[in-house]
């Protein structure tokens, strides 16, 4: 079995952003990058899945600009055998890259897809269904526990009124919680191994898709600020402003 | 230029948050029809079609259509999307499931989680968990667009008509099957509408203790919330999680206890009315966005509180 990983670059979960004073996006500049959280989940499953022989090949891949790679390299470090960097510049939409996708889904034939269940910068929580979706292949979005049967996959998925259980046939999209494992660090040696590890490099123009994006951000700005508040000094204090002063019990 | 609505409901009843999707659909059109999709929807369609900002309601009944597999349903979309300018649903695990597999379909950008309508085709949406909001404007000519149900009141439920008109299943598939659904039942509020929300974080240390929320849970009527330490901590269920990776809650009162104030935490709960902080460290950032702060040991601050409640002759429910 061929499991194919995509990996998005993005602001480190840690960074405070920063909203651009003209009102154009958010600061990018000098600060840290990393692997979008839930896709360093989805190639840890993938890791496990072959170390358990149930997959022979893992194939990391991401659609960004130049420095992307790096996260296509870390992908490497913790157990994917290759790349794929398509190269593409500026705003790219989750539709634009399942679109991408799809066309490399077409050449590799991979028989699992994992994705994280969403980025944390956009927050979209789109590309694993769309391109479910132009591949009519089956989805199991949010899983919290995947198992790998003969010809199927029974996912345990995270949803508002609890889990909820389904069973996908094989070729299939999975898009992972933070909840399905715990990734694994990268060793120094693997780190290592994983620069002679192959990339291939393909340029975003030359797979002749439309990517121009549909949407047009007209301004990004803070979100209003909360006037700060007081500390109380005891729970007396506490329950008599909730009930005289703020009104709420 | 119409609205179709994909109503989110348990083929009983409709859930909550499709009210507060009707909201902000009829502000983007007056010209609102709302789909059911499901099995044995009766009861679901009539209620909906009382809902006076409804103009019409189409129902598709059918048994392979009791679990709301994104691939079941989205098939049924497609064939009715035609006659509409819009397609929207709720930002919630059902929306953000099936919404992008009809966006693709239809080849739309898909415009998430919108707190705001500024026009038909403009909308505001938060971005960077909240850091940012983002204007944003859709020039696809179908325009598919999940509303974050917490920052639009829901809609009136009585004294419309609108006509109900029954539709044709379409091909089930054969490549997903539903097995099962673990619900957590409790006759508490849900998290997402209640008026109150009490949350447990790490600090808490085990699942044990959460019975010192549930306590006061029970006292003023409130849902019960959690950081994601806390459920990856196993103290309570993932449902529980409030966040940007887990649910958005905005109540009159938030109350959290022993949250440190992670931004990916502050996603979820920062729009809340009144925000109430129990921490012993005093340079937690939870405090930076409290109205009340508390520093002390929740051991002993949780108690007092049930105790002072408990002196209180009205608690308002
Ligand atoms: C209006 C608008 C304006 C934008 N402006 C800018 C901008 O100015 N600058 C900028 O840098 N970005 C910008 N973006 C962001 C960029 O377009 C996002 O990469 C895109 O929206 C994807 O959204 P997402 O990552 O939230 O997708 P999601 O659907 O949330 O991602 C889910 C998963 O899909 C996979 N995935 C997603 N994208 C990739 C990828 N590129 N490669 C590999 N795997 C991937 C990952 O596994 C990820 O976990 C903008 C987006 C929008 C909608
Ligand atoms: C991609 C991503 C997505 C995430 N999504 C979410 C999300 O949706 N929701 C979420 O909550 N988190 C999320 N997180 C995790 C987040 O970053 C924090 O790790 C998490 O919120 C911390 O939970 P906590 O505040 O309970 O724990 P901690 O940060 O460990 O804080 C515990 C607090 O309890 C206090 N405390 C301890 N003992 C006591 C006591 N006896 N009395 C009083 N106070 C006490 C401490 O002072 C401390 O402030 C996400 C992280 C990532 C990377």
């Amino acid at each position: 079995m061929k499991i194919l990983v995509a990996v998005k670059r993005v602001i480190d979960y840690n960074v405070q952003v920063r909203v651009k004073e003209d009102g154009t996006g958010v600061v990018t500049e000098n600060v840290k990058m990393s692997t979008n959280p839930p896709d360093d989940n989805a190639i840890e499953e993938a890791v496990k899945i072959k170390e358990s022989g149930k997959a022979k090949e893992i194939v990391a891949i991401t659609v960004g600009e130049d420095k992307a790679q790096e996260t296509v390299r870390k992908a490497l470090a913790v157990g994917a055998d290759r790349g794929i960097h398509i190269k593409v510049d500026g705003t790219i939409e989750p539709l634009a890259v399942s679109k991408i996708l799809q066309k490399i889904v077409d050449k590799e034939k991979p028989d699992l897809i994992f994705m994280g269940k969403q980025a944390i910068d956009d927050d979209c929580n789109q590309t694993g269904q769309m391109l479910a979706a132009l591949l009519n292949w089956p989805q199991a979005t949010f899983a919290s526990k995947i198992e790998v049967k003969d010809k199927s996959l029974e996912v345990t998925r995270e949803v508002d009124e609890g889990l909820e259980t389904i069973e996908v046939n094989i070729p299939a999209i999975v898009t992972c919680d933070l909840r399905l494992n715990e990734p694994r660090y990268a060793s120094l040696p693997n780190i290592m191994k994983a620069k002679k590890k192959p990339i291939e490099q393909i340029n975003g123009s030359e797979l002749g898709i439309d990517i121009k994006p549909r949407i047009e951000q007209i301004k990004v700005e803070e979100p209003p600020k909360r006037k700060a508040g007081i500390k109380v000094a005891s729970v007396a204090e506490l329950v008599q402003k909730l009930k005289n002063e703020a009104k709420v019990i | 230029m119409s609205v179709l609505l994909i109503a989110e409901h348990n083929n009983n009843e409709v859930r909550p948050f499709t009210l507060n999707a009707i909201t902000a659909a009829s502000q983007i059109d007056q010209d609102l029809h709302v789909l059911v999709i499901g099995k044995k929807i009766d009861a679901v369609s009539k209620s909906i079609s009382e809902i006076p900002n409804v103009k019409k309601v189409i129902a598709v009944d059918n048994e392979i259509y009791e679990n709301y597999l994104a691939e079941n349903f989205t098939p049924v979309i497609i064939k009715h999307s035609e006659n509409y300018s819009h397609i929207v649903c709720s930002a919630n695990t059902f929306g953000k499931n099936l919404m992008p597999r009809v966006a693709a379909l239809l080849d739309t950008s898909q415009v998430s989680d919108i707190i705001k309508v500024i026009s038909p085709d403009t909308f505001l949406r938060p971005i960077y968990a909240g850091n940012a909001f983002a204007t944003v404007k859709s020039n696809d000519k179908k325009k598919c667009i999940t509303i974050r149900p917490t920052s639009f009141d829901p809609a009136q439920t009585s004294g419309g008509s609108a006509e109900i008109i029954k539709a044709e299943k379409e091909e089930a598939t054969s490549l997903t099957k539903f097995i099962k659904r673990e619900e957590v039942k409790s006759d508490r509020p849900e998290l997402g509408t209640a008026r109150i929300v009490i949350s447990g974080g790490r600090g808490m240390a085990s699942g044990e203790n959460f019975k010192l929320i549930t306590a006061i849970a029970d006292k003023l009527n409130a849902a019960i919330g959690a950081s994601r330490a806390a459920v990856d901590a196993g103290y309570i269920t993932n449902d529980h999680q409030v966040g940007q990776t887990g649910k958005v809650v905005v109540p009159d009162l938030y109350i959290a206890v022993g949250i440190s104030g992670a931004i990916q935490h502050l996603a979820g709960m920062k729009e809340s009315k009144i925000i109430v902080a129990i921490n012993k460290d005093g340079e937690a950032p939870i405090f930076s966005v409290a109205d009340y702060g508390l520093e002390a040991d929740l051991f002993e601050a949780l108690p007092q509180f049930l105790e002072e409640l408990n002196k209180l002759n009205t608690i308002q429910k």
